[in-house]
């Protein structure tokens, strides 16, 4: 993959008025993806299956909407939204390091998939790679204007 | 499900995908050949809808959980026209990656359907 500055998007789009910009667009795809996948499983749980553990799948439930923010958060990404972009991503990046660990420490806890179970493994790793992306993207993107902010 | 078109679906989308990814990263933004692979992907997607309502009726159905084949069809069916939507608003190279991996997406959710159509309960 050559790198942003290559890109002749610039050429395309013109001038660089937009607030996310080369790959971020793409850190976004996936991430909305992701959100589907995760709300998709945690809808099919819930819809058949709850009672057999409320606790885990109310918790899939729970990374699906964080996921659903996290991507709206990074498609606005400017002002308030770039500190729920932070939030969600942290929450995220905390969650699939917690049930990671213990869904392998202690897989009796775990014992329905989810979308941290084994640090995302049934995801290709991707749940445990994405928030640290995400916030590499958020902290070199910086929106105009947040440092004056208190 | 029948299995030939799961391949079919499966082969169309891997080609689609990496013919995007390949031409995105090269570049190129959204053209008609990229907008037309992963519109043939969706519309394969339908035929798999309809190949899905209809199967059961001619004594193929599901082992798995059909709330399961479904949500995974409905989601599958949302992806490329998502994408395709992207692509029209923004015509960057990324744009085109983002069909790739739709594409890509859509391989890896059909094959996941006919696992659950197949072989699930075991």
């Amino acid at each position: 993959m050559t790198g942003p500055k290559s890109a002749p998007e610039n050429v395309v789009d013109g001038p660089q008025k937009r607030r996310v910009t080369g790959v971020g667009r793409l850190l976004i795809a996936v991430y909305g993806l992701l959100a589907l996948a995760a709300t998709g499983r945690s809808f099919v749980q819930i819809a058949s299956k709850f009672d057999q553990a409320p606790l885990a799948y109310s918790l899939s439930a729970l990374s699906a909407v964080v996921y659903i923010v996290a991507t709206i958060a990074l498609v606005r990404s400017s002002g308030r939204w770039y500190r729920i972009a932070w939030a969600t991503i942290s929450f995220e990046l905390l969650g699939v390091l917690v049930v990671g660990t213990l869904s392998i420490v202690d897989p009796a806890l775990f014992p329905h998939d989810s979308v941290w179970s084994v640090f995302g493994s049934g995801y290709l790793f991707i749940p445990l790679v994405l928030p640290i992306l995400g916030m590499m993207w958020l902290a070199r993107h910086r929106p105009a204007g947040q440092q004056a902010r208190p | 499900m029948i299995e030939w078109f799961t391949w079919l679906q499966v082969g169309v989308a891997v080609l689609a995908g990496l013919l995007c990814l390949v031409l995105g990263l090269l570049g190129r933004v959204p053209n008609d050949l990229t907008m037309g692979a992963t519109a043939l992907v969706e519309l394969l997607l339908v035929g798999q809808l309809v190949v899905s309502i209809a199967a059961p009726f001619a004594g193929n159905t599901a082992s798995g959980s059909l709330l399961e084949f479904y949500t995974y069809l409905v989601s599958a069916l949302l992806v490329p026209v998502a994408a395709a939507a992207w692509a029209l608003i923004e015509r960057s190279r990324w744009s085109t990656v983002i069909l790739g991996g739709a594409c890509l997406a859509i391989a890896v959710m059909v094959y996941r359907m006919f696992q659950i159509w197949t072989v699930q309960g075991l």
